[in-house]
C-alpha cells in the first residue's frame, strides 16, 4: 500500500477540524478537572466527617471505573432521567469529572507536603481559616504540584479519542469516518498519530521545564 | 487572673504598672498517646515577668509553650492568660470548652517565635510582617507597612524588606520571625528554642536582639532555651523541669550558681559539657 499524498491533503482540513474538537474537549475538561479536584481535596479535609467520607468514596468510585462506561452513563443513561446533553458537552464533563478525581489526589499530596510549621505559624499569627488556606497553604501546595497537574493535561489529551464512543467528532472519529468512506485508513490514521505527537511532545518538554523550575524551590 | 495564693517560691508581681497579662497553669494535664507529658502542673508567671524554662528534652517545656499558643489541646486543668481561661469560656456560671471565637480572641494576647522560624516562603519579608496585622487586626495597608518598616529597622533588616525568606540566612530569618510576632503586638511572647537551629556565629545577633526586646518591653516572656548565658541575661526567674514537673525554680543566679537539686546540677553539667 503506497502513501497517497493527494488523499492526505484532501483529508487534512477535516482532520484539523476534528483536532479542534479534541483540543476544546481537552482544555475545557482540564479546567473542570483542576477546579473540581481542588474542591474534592478541600472537602475531604472538612471537619464534617460525613461530607469528607462521602467525597472520599465518590471520588474513589469514579477513579476506579473506566472512562468509557462513564461516558455511556452520562450520554445514554442520564437522558432516561430527563437530563439530555449534547455529545461534546457530555464528553467534556465526563472527562473533567473523571480526571478531577486524579487531580484531587495530587492536591491532597501537595497540601500534605506543606510543613506543619506553616500551619503552626499561621495559628500563632491568629490568621482566620480562610486566610490560612488562601494566603499560606494553597500557594505553597499548588506550586509543588504544578508539574504533576501539567502531566494530567497531556494524559487527558491522549484520552480524548475515547469520546468517539459517544460520537464526538474529535480527531480520531473524523479520521475513522474518512477511512470508512474511502476505504483507505493508512493516511488518516497515521496522520492522527502524527498530530498527537506534534502536540504531545512539545507539551511534555514544557512540563519537564516546569518540573525543573518548581523543583528548585 | 484569679486571686493567686502566694505559695512559697512563687514570684510576687512586679509592682510597676504593667499591661501584660500573667499566665497561670492550674493542674494542667497533657498526654500524647499513653505518655503523660504534664501531670497536674501548677505554676504562675506574673504580668511582665520573664521566665526561662530549662530541663532535659521531653521534660514538657516546649509542650507548655505549645499549649499556650493553642497548638496543642490540654487533657485537663486550666490555663489562665490574664483574667480568662485560654481553653475554656464562661457559660451560665460554668465553664465549657472554648469555641473558635474565644480562641481567636485569646490568641491576640500571645505571640510565638519558633525554632525553625516558619516564615511563609511564598511571601516576601514585608508581606510576612503585614499579613497578620492586616488580616487579623484589620490595620490599613499603609499603617501595617509602616509598622513593618519600624520593626525591620529594629531587627536590622530594613534593607531586606523585599527579599524572600529563602534568600535570607538563618539568623536573618529568625530576626524577621521575631519582627513578625511583634507586629501583632502580643502581650505574652513565647520563645521556643529560637537559636537552636542557627549556626553558632549567627546565635549572638539573635540573642542580642531578644535581650534588647526583653529589656525595653513589658512583655510577659516565656522562653525555652539551652543557652544558659542567654537565660541568665533575659530572665527574672528560671524554672527547671523534669518529667513534666518543676524540679526547682528561682532567680537565674541561684539556679545556675547554687542549684539545690541534684537533678538540676546533673542537667546543667550535661548542658555545659556539650
Amino acid at each position: 500500500m503506497e502513501w497517497d499524498w493527494q488523499y492526505s491533503s484532501d483529508v487534512l482540513p477535516d482532520l484539523l477540524r476534528g483536532l479542534r474538537y479534541t483540543l476544546t474537549a481537552t482544555l475545557l475538561g482540564y479546567v473542570i478537572a483542576v477546579t473540581l479536584g481542588l474542591v474534592w481535596a478541600l472537602l475531604r479535609r472538612t471537619p464534617n466527617v460525613v461530607v469528607a467520607q462521602a467525597v472520599r468514596w465518590a471520588t474513589e468510585f469514579i477513579r476506579c471505573t473506566p472512562l468509557i462506561p462513564q461516558l455511556f452513563f452520562v450520554y445514554y443513561v442520564l437522558p432516561a432521567w430527563g437530563l439530555t446533553i449534547g455529545s461534546l458537552t457530555a464528553g467534556i464533563i465526563t472527562l473533567g469529572v473523571h480526571y478531577s478525581t486524579y487531580t484531587a489526589e495530587v492536591y491532597r499530596a501537595g497540601i500534605a507536603d506543606v510543613p506543619r510549621g506553616q500551619w503552626e505559624a499561621a495559628t500563632a499569627l491568629n490568621l482566620p481559616r480562610s486566610r490560612v488556606w488562601l494566603d499560606v497553604i494553597l500557594p505553597q501546595a499548588v506550586r509543588r504540584v504544578i508539574p504533576t497537574l501539567g502531566n494530567y493535561l497531556i494524559a487527558m489529551f491522549k484520552d480524548s479519542p475515547l469520546l468517539l464512543v459517544i460520537n464526538v467528532t474529535e480527531l480520531l472519529n473524523t479520521a475513522y469516518r474518512e477511512g470508512a468512506e474511502s476505504l483507505r485508513f493508512l493516511e488518516p490514521i497515521t496522520m492522527v498519530g502524527l498530530l498527537f505527537v506534534l502536540i504531545s511532545v512539545p507539551a511534555s518538554i514544557f512540563v519537564r521545564r516546569l518540573e525543573k523550575r518548581y523543583a528548585a524551590h | 487572673m484569679p486571686p493567686t495564693d502566694t505559695e512559697p517560691g512563687s514570684p510576687t508581681a512586679d509592682p510597676r504598672v504593667c499591661e501584660a497579662p500573667g499566665v497561670r497553669f492550674e493542674k494542667v494535664v497533657k498526654r500524647f498517646g499513653s505518655t503523660t507529658v504534664l501531670r497536674e502542673l501548677d505554676f504562675t508567671v506574673a504580668p511582665g515577668e520573664r521566665v526561662t524554662l530549662i530541663g532535659p528534652s521531653g521534660s514538657g517545656k516546649t509542650t507548655i509553650l505549645r499549649l499556650l499558643m493553642t497548638l496543642e489541646r490540654p487533657d485537663g486543668g486550666l490555663i489562665w492568660v490574664g483574667d480568662d481561661t485560654l481553653w475554656h469560656m464562661e457559660r451560665g456560671g460554668g465553664r465549657v470548652p472554648a469555641n473558635q471565637k474565644h480562641l481567636h480572641e485569646m490568641r491576640k494576647r500571645i505571640g510565638m517565635v519558633f525554632q525553625q522560624f516558619n516564615l511563609f516562603p511564598n511571601m516576601n519579608v514585608l508581606r510576612n510582617l503585614t499579613e497578620g496585622p492586616m488580616r487579623v487586626l484589620g490595620l490599613p495597608k499603609d499603617e501595617a507597612v509602616e509598622r513593618a518598616r519600624g520593626l525591620l529597622d529594629m531587627v536590622g533588616l530594613a534593607d531586606r524588606i523585599d527579599a524572600h525568606p529563602s534568600r535570607l540566612s538563618g539568623g536573618q530569618q529568625q530576626r524577621v520571625a521575631i519582627a513578625r510576632a511583634l507586629a501583632m503586638e502580643p502581650k505574652v511572647l513565647l520563645l521556643d528554642e529560637v537559636t537552636s537551629a542557627l549556626d553558632p556565629e549567627l546565635v549572638v545577633g539573635v540573642q542580642d536582639l531578644l535581650r534588647d526586646i526583653a529589656r525595653e518591653s513589658d512583655l510577659t516572656l516565656l522562653c525555652v532555651t539551652h543557652e544558659m548565658t542567654f537565660a541568665k541575661d533575659i530572665s527574672d526567674r528560671v524554672m527547671m523541669f523534669d518529667q513534666g514537673q518543676i524540679v526547682e525554680e528561682g532567680p537565674p543566679e541561684q539556679i545556675f550558681g547554687e542549684p539545690s537539686e541534684q537533678r538540676t546540677r546533673d542537667f546543667l553539667q550535661a548542658v555545659l559539657a556539650s
